[in-house]
């Protein structure tokens, strides 16, 4: 499992494996928003919390067709379905390569985008923290998503409806701390309800992508 | 006949006409792909036999 | 000897309909009954709520869309419900009838969540000044309306039949699970973690009209719903059942 991970991740990193694109996608919104509302520095402020938490889901789910399709197009993931690993564990090996390769750089360099949009010192480090903990979820939902739209072809955008609306608990909570934050109120409950989801999704998802995995490879 | 709807009459209209066209919509909807497939289903059923 | 209770052979003989055959005979046979039926109610319902329904002093006479808009809602959810037991069924007992049920029942649903949210949004204006509302009833309906369109739309996007079965299936239950999430979340959003008062429309309505003469026409109005819900989820299962069977003419066919 642990040569799956690596693999995806060195995969991801070499060129035409898309690593920065979803970090371009990211900064490239954020330098759009002050263009369609306006340079007022303080309604950027008020918007900029769901903005940066908006900004980075859609920059995550980019590149979630990928995490199986290129495997699932020259039948590396039949391979994968008759070695010994179980299918749960392939799909943890990649979303969590997904994560490190796309949430986690995102999560990391979403307080400086946050300063093109006025967000406070607070408010930042809130950001950071909930995205640090909220894009597991994310991968790990939209992963799952990718393992039921895998033999559809141009599934992309299919996908993009499925798991937009299993984004929405996360994506509220995310941005509401981040809020919060700015704010100066504390943001503590939100940031564990986010965890929350996190660990809930390793839960049940490995088992129900299985399944799918399974389904599809039939 | 028509009760007097007040200052609310274009909501109320609204609301009626949106909700009976939807439900009308669904209804032929169902009932033509009922009655496509049923023939369909006949004539192959009728081929199968002959 | 009559020792099995009526409860238990109700169950057995409701889940005879698993069969096909027997499902659309027994289908066929009601459904005449069931069209007349809602016919009845649905149109009772609505004309005593339109016509002849007084004004509500605080409301004026947008109260009379609460005839539309509460039923749609709940049959939005129960077309909801619907989805969901049907796609356990097929994923633990592999019987066409009921996952084709929750084929059939989806685009229903989907459209009572439409009237729900159109219906609401329509009420809200003169009540709240504006069309829209992020009240958390309304998002939720809008969340709702997404999953359904997912599910209708991964149905579609599946050659296979048996494999888009078990995909929707599999999505019904995940999106289960994230729907209640999202039920907390939306309250969580709109009001803290305090349940606030939000004044809900319906629900203010429901409260001071359950006693008096409103109420009548709204439980015609709920049972003709209901009614219809239930026919063109019969005629829905049919055409599925029916198309399934065509499909395996038309492979048989050419494989000749």
């Amino acid at each position: 499992m642990i040569q799956l991970f690596m693999r995806d991740i060195g995969l991801a990193v070499r060129s035409g494996g898309g690593f920065g694109l979803a970090l371009i996608f990211f900064l490239i919104v954020v330098v759009l928003i002050p263009f369609a509302l306006g340079p007022d520095q303080f309604a950027l402020a008020l918007v900029a919390p769901g903005v940066l938490w908006l900004g980075a889901l859609l920059a995550c789910l980019l590149s979630l067709d990928r995490i199986f399709g290129l495997d699932y197009e020259d039948g590396s993931l039949d391979l994968l379905a008759s070695s010994p690993l179980p299918l749960e564990s392939v799909y943890i090996a990649k979303a969590a390569a997904h994560w490190l390769t796309t949430g986690l750089p995102l999560a990391l360099a979403a307080p400086l985008l946050g300063v093109l949009l006025n967000l406070s010192f607070d408010a930042g480090m809130a950001l950071c923290f909930s995205l640090l903990l909220g894009t597991p979820a994310l991968s790990l939902i939209g992963a799952f998503g990718a393992t039921l739209t895998l033999g559809i072809k141009r599934g992309g955008l299919l996908l993009s409806l499925l798991v937009l609306p299993l984004y929405v608990p996360t994506l509220i909570f995310g941005a509401q701390a981040v809020r919060s934050a700015s704010l100066g109120q504390p943001f503590d409950v939100p940031l564990v309800l986010i965890l929350a989801i996190s660990l809930g999704a390793v839960a049940i998802l490995p088992f129900a992508s299985g399944a799918a995995l399974r389904i599809n490879l039939r | 006949m028509m009760p007097d709807l007040g200052k609310y009459a274009v909501e109320v209209m609204g609301s009626y006409g949106v909700s009976l066209l939807a439900l009308a919509l669904l209804c032929v909807v169902y009932i033509r792909r009922s009655s496509l497939v049923k023939r369909a289903l006949i004539t192959a059923e009728a081929r199968k036999d002959a | 000897m009559n020792s099995t209770s009526t409860s238990k052979r109700l169950w057995d003989a409701f889940w005879q309909l698993a069969n096909p055959k027997v499902f659309m005979g027994w289908s066929g046979r009601w459904l005449p009954w069931l069209v007349g039926l809602t016919i009845l109610f649905l149109g009772s319902g609505l004309i005593w709520g339109f016509f002849f329904t007084p004004d509500d002093t605080r409301q004026g006479s947008t109260v009379k869309i609460i005839y539309l808009h509460v039923p749609a809602a709940l049959m939005a959810i129960n077309g909801y419900l619907l989805m969901f037991v049907g796609s356990l069924v097929w994923l633990i007992r592999r019987q066409h009838v009921s996952v084709l049920a929750a084929k059939a029942a989806a685009p229903v649903g989907m459209t009572m969540t439409l009237i729900a949210l159109a219906t609401g949004a329509i009420w809200g204006q003169p009540m709240w000044g504006t069309y829209w509302v992020w009240d958390p009833r309304l998002t939720s309906f809008l969340i709702l309306f997404l999953f359904y369109a997912g599910y209708i739309a991964l149905w579609a996007a599946i050659e296979d039949d048996d494999t888009a079965a078990d995909l929707t299936s599999v999505l019904a239950l995940v999106g289960s699970v994230f729907a209640l999430l999202s039920r907390y979340a939306v309250l969580f959003w709109s009001q803290g973690l305090h349940q606030g008062t939000t004044v809900n429309l319906a629900d203010g309505a429901k409260q001071e009209n359950i006693s008096n003469v409103f109420f009548q026409p709204l439980f015609l109005s709920m049972a003709g719903f209901g009614l219809l819900f239930v026919t063109l989820l019969l005629i829905g299962t049919r055409t599925e059942l029916r198309r399934r069977r065509l499909k395996v003419l038309q492979v048989r066919e050419r494989m000749q």
